[in-house]
């Protein structure tokens, strides 16, 4: 039904009106400016309710997050690694107060700033790890699935081996090899992001073989064939960009699991050296002592960090899911959209 | 398996990353060759899988403990924390899941919906480190960490044979003062773990439940005038629960990555913890043994779980 076909009143409810509703919606989105048309901002127009409210708050607390550890040099009240300054020591486990709103740590560091500074450790291993797993996953179940064969087999056979893995194990196992133990500021962080990414390569690769193998066989690819199009050029242009529509899910999916992993790695003791680079894990690793005694400022803050973070992403992930899934998304309520149809 | 051999070769052997930098060279050779790891790779490998095969993990480099050791040693202690936190899960879980299944898209929804988020995004040491501040620093309820008090482990050590689960122990001795030791020690730990492992049961129920609640028999089961709750508890549950046994598979796998962490956050002495032990200590060639051993365990319990799937829906049969 179409503007020019008002809905009769009296069927309020029946999914048929609703269907309507939601057609016009997504009509008035085609023509609407080009900025209004960029993946989240036409998902937070089309979202209602809840869902709404979901994907702004995951939106302000990713914001939030990238803003924090942008400007860490500026919000950050002292050095990540600082137990003094001025010339006065800083006093270990000192409760919050005007010169330490978060107190300080087991070893007189500020806590408000090595959770700021935090955010730029969290925020670059979750980039590399991502990136790296999606280009890695995304180029070798290409290949698997255009190449086939033997190759195939042996890569498939590969990533459900690391698959079945229990993930936290691998990367623990990942991070020993990368790094041996030992580590400074960056090239902790890309240890840390490389060890994710071979738990997250084959998650890409598994969707982007079964997806290139069912392309392969429509008649646009045998067309390209026939015509004589070059095997690099089938894969990059009319296998790559036609298989990556599910991508998103994965993606935001892993950004959040890297930085839960990349603290289970701190926690555990593997990782970046506090003296070179703040990481939400190994604080909460040093304030689980302190809270045997009463101490409650060096473990709360880290961990809060971490939620809010995995929770911003993981909100913006979901909404962003269950807003492409025609089926989850919850169709605004006929009165609302009568306005809109209406106007 | 392999794959993790062959990647914790290509960047050195377990004894120079532990003790690179302290020896000489000459030393670290002769260590080295001690333990055979100057040998062609290939050759090593195949020595590697027969002693797996034939149940031989290796041995640790620092104390010289058989990893299989580890494994009888404090396997049960994993066990018995994994065991009690699906308990907690399950409880949490299926009836969230139930309630929100049935108030699809209303408030309950919605909240249980956000909660389920929330526990995906807490880390297990979190949840665990918060549950300590409040229950056993702040109201002194609970214990902090341990899986027993220094008096109840002297108790423990006049039984004649120990089993390794405390809990059974405590039971057979029929000493109450006993048994609520070791049961306050197991609740923080449990619950830590179950929170994680109940927020992806919540989710899973509520989402096969959504899709049962939409069949046809019960729609007709509900026309014959069945009560809205019989309905979710009796005609919907069983057929929602298949796929959750499927996946309960996959979740091992995850769920002993959270006891890694809860039982380093709460010093419970499993696998978990021996792990974090060695780890710190750079005892590599310990920390392989046991993520073997714990890759096996976790695909003997896939296998195990394919095999209850099968027996309880009529519809896979092998």
């Amino acid at each position: 039904m179409t503007l020019s076909n008002p809905v009769p009143p009296g069927e309020e409810s029946t999914a048929d009106t609703d269907l309507a509703a939601e057609a016009a919606t997504v009509a008035a989105g085609a023509g609407s400016p080009w900025y209004l048309r960029l993946p989240i901002l036409s998902h937070l127009r089309r979202s209602v309710g809840l869902q709404r409210g979901m994907l702004v708050t995951g939106l302000v607390l990713v914001l939030g997050l990238l803003i924090t550890a942008l400007l860490a040099p500026l919000l950050a009240p002292y050095g990540f690694a600082a137990t003094s300054a001025d010339g006065t020591a800083f006093g270990t486990q000192q409760p919050p107060s005007a010169a330490h709103p978060l107190g300080t740590t087991v070893t007189g560091f500020d806590v408000l700033s090595r959770v700021i500074w935090g955010t730029r450790t969290a925020v670059a291993v979750m980039v590399c790890a991502v990136a790296a797993s999606l280009f890695l996953g995304v180029a070798l179940g290409l290949l698997s699935g255009y190449v086939g064969g033997w190759l195939d087999r042996v890569l498939v056979m590969l990533a459900d081996a690391i698959y079945a893995f229990p993930p936290l194990l691998l990367a623990i196992v990942m991070s020993i090899v990368i790094s041996g133990g030992q580590s400074n500021a960056w090239g902790g962080i890309l240890a840390a992001a490389l060890s994710i990414t071979v738990v997250f390569i084959p998650q890409y690769f598994r969707v982007i073989r079964a997806e290139v193998v069912r392309l392969k066989a429509e008649p646009f690819v045998e067309a390209a064939k026939v015509v004589g199009t070059g095997h690099r050029r089938i894969m990059g242009t009319h296998l790559l960009r036609n298989a990556t529509r599910t991508l998103p899910l994965i993606f935001t999916l892993n950004a959040s699991e890297s930085i839960l992993t990349l603290a289970a790695l701190g926690f555990l003791g593997f990782g970046i050296e506090p003296t070179s680079a703040a990481e939400w894990g190994y604080d909460l690793n040093r304030a689980m002592s302190d809270a045997t005694s009463g101490i409650w400022w060096t473990g709360l803050f880290p961990g809060l960090a971490i939620v809010l973070a995995v929770l911003g992403v993981t909100l913006v992930g979901e909404s962003v899911n269950d807003l492409n899934d025609p089926r989850l998304r919850t169709r605004r309520k006929r009165r609302r959209s009568e306005k809109k149809v209406a106007a | 398996m392999t794959v993790v051999f062959f990647l914790m070769r290509i960047t050195g052997d377990p004894i120079t990353a532990a003790l690179g930098g302290r020896l000489t060279p000459a030393e670290l050779a002769a260590r080295r060759a001690e333990a055979g790891y100057d040998r062609p790779l290939i050759v090593q490998y195949f020595d590697y899988l027969g002693g797996v095969l034939s149940g031989d993990f290796g041995t640790t480099y620092t104390d010289r403990t058989p990893v299989t050791e580890i494994l009888t040693t404090y396997g049960a202690a994993t066990f018995e924390l994994v065991a009690y936190s699906v308990v907690v899960a399950l409880l949490l879980g299926v009836p969230l899941g139930m309630i929100a299944a049935r108030t699809r898209d209303r408030w309950p929804d919605a909240v249980l919906r956000i909660v389920a988020i929330l526990g995906y995004a807490t880390p297990v040491f979190f949840v665990g480190l918060l549950l300590k501040l409040v229950f056993s620093v702040g109201l002194g309820w609970l214990p902090v960490a341990g899986r027993i008090s220094t008096r109840g482990e002297i108790t423990m050590s006049t039984i004649l044979n120990p089993s390794p689960f405390y809990l059974l122990d405590a039971l057979r001795l029929g000493n109450m003062q006993l048994l609520s030791d070791v049961v306050t020690h197991a609740i923080l730990p449990a619950v830590a773990l179950g929170i994680l492992t109940g927020g992806i049961f919540l989710r899973l129920v509520r989402t096969n439940m959504i899709g049962t609640l939409e069949m046809q028999y019960i729609e007709s089961a509900r026309s014959r005038g069945v009560p809205e709750s019989r309905l979710t508890a009796r005609h919907a549950l069983r057929p929602a629960l298949i796929p959750i046994v499927t996946v309960m598979g996959m979740q091992i796998a995850m769920m002993l990555g959270g006891a890694v962490l809860t039982e380093t956050t709460f010093e419970w002495n499993g696998l978990g913890y021996m792990l974090a032990q060695y780890m710190k200590a750079r005892d590599y060639v310990a920390v392989q043994g046991i993520v073997m051993m714990l890759a096996v365990i976790v695909a003997l319990s896939n296998f195990v779980v394919d095999v209850i799937a099968a027996l309880i829906d009529p519809r896979v049969r092998y």
